[in-house]
């Protein structure tokens, strides 16, 4: 997508921009440059460089994103148990404070960069990027980025990762993706987690989770899982793998992966600006 | 709450176009944001004059045009306006839908005062 031809320009916007357009116009003395650029488009711009860095070095890098206490990082410590012997495997963990998290990884035996945002209620491509100089790439096949507990911000931010995957424990109500479809809008895989809590919890129904996710237009893949009591865990391994050579056939072909936003979204819009000097017309 | 972030941002590319274009001061911003980008409109407006403090920016006013959430179904071509979290087709129930409008979160244009406006034209 780019500037030049104009594809920015959606029917939601392009009423302002046409001539007699509220943005064309330019009062007295005064210039009205029309940019339409995204305000995410330095952040974007260091994600792609990142997504450049994992495929050159054949990893497939996953965003795991939910609210705090989902079940992340135990998610991932059973996932290490399970894969570090046929896959060599690196965390990006991201937590306000505390290296609690990177230790919990650690002590799976692969290696962990724990990154503390202060206030921050996300991730962003620029600490990421910081993160990948830490990690030695060319030893490893799976990145998983564990984003900050957080069921809003992490979602507007690319980091440059493959695959986005949105947590969901039983605990938290069936209802949640019709309260924040922005960040289940943008999951490859909405994964069911704590699912041993539902032999006491009768009012989380999964079917009814999997509704709230398909009215967001997704198509998304749902597996539910319970990495204390190991139910579902094969089957999200399976999955696991299957991305992993995904992975692998599309670096193969030369291609490469965004998450599950489609391609033509205005979101992911804005290049280089594309300034149209109106006032002199 | 990254919206103070987002209003650095906006700063910043302000400040490129401020420069591109020999501009002295900076009347208006306007942003065009949609409910499915992940940001606030209020919560942006409050955060603005942190970030513009001290800037070229300063003074000017933040306008936002809050687009609406428009799909155009795949299966029967029905275009809709809907609620972030009803993204099927509201006609023939299908949900590969095309999101047309509704995601942006874009620095649409900004009102600029320039240096010389006069001495600009003659160049033209």
């Amino acid at each position: 997508m780019c500037d030049t031809c104009g594809c920015n320009i959606t029917p939601g916007n392009k009423h302002l921009i046409k001539e007699g357009g509220k943005l064309s116009l330019a009062s007295n003395g005064k210039t009205s440059v029309s940019v339409l650029k995204n305000l995410m488009s330095e952040n974007d711009h260091v994600a792609t460089h990142n997504r450049q860095h994992f495929d050159k070095h054949n990893v497939l890098a996953i965003n795991l994103m939910s609210s705090p206490g989902s079940g992340k990082t135990a998610l991932l410590e059973t996932t290490i148990q399970q894969l570090k012997t046929q896959f060599r495997i690196a965390v990006i963990e991201g937590d306000l404070e505390t290296e609690n998290d990177a230790e919990r990884i650690r002590n799976q035996g692969v290696p962990a960069i724990q990154i503390t945002t202060g206030s921050a209620c996300h991730l962003d491509a620029h600490m990421v990027h910081n993160a990948l100089h830490k990690l030695s790439l060319a030893d490893l096949d799976i990145v998983f980025i564990e984003n900050v507990g957080n069921l809003v911000c992490p979602a507007s931010f690319d980091l440059g990762q493959h695959l986005n995957i949105t947590l969901l424990s039983v605990t938290e109500g069936d209802d949640k993706p019709a309260k924040y479809p922005v960040i289940f809008r943008v999951a490859d895989l909405m994964l069911l987690s704590k699912t041993d809590l539902l032999d006491v919890l009768d009012d989380f129904d999964t079917a009814k989770a999997e509704h709230n996710l398909r009215q967001l237009a997704s198509s998304a893949a749902v597996l539910e899982c319970s990495a204390r009591r190991g139910d579902g865990i094969a089957n999200w391994i399976d999955w696991l793998k299957q991305q992993v050579a995904a992975q692998i056939v599309r670096l193969e072909k030369g291609q490469s992966l965004k998450p599950a936003i489609q391609a033509n979204d205005a979101r992911l819009h804005g290049n280089e600006p594309h300034i149209h000097d109106h006032s002199q017309a | 709450m990254h919206e103070l972030s987002i209003c650095r941002q906006i700063i910043s590319q302000v400040k490129q176009i401020v420069q591109q274009q020999k501009a002295s001061a900076v009347e208006s911003i306007t942003l065009n944001i949609g409910p499915l980008s992940g940001v606030e409109a209020a919560l942006l407006k409050q955060a603005f004059p942190f970030a513009a403090a001290h800037t070229i920016a300063e003074n000017s006013e933040l306008i936002i045009e809050e687009l609406p959430v428009v799909i155009q179904c795949n299966q029967c071509g029905m275009k809709t306006s809907t609620l972030p979290n009803r993204l099927v087709c509201s006609h023939c129930g299908n949900y590969h839908t095309q999101l047309i409008s509704g995601d942006e979160m874009l620095l649409a244009s900004v009102e600029l005062i320039k240096k010389n406006p006069s001495l600009e034209a003659n160049y033209v």
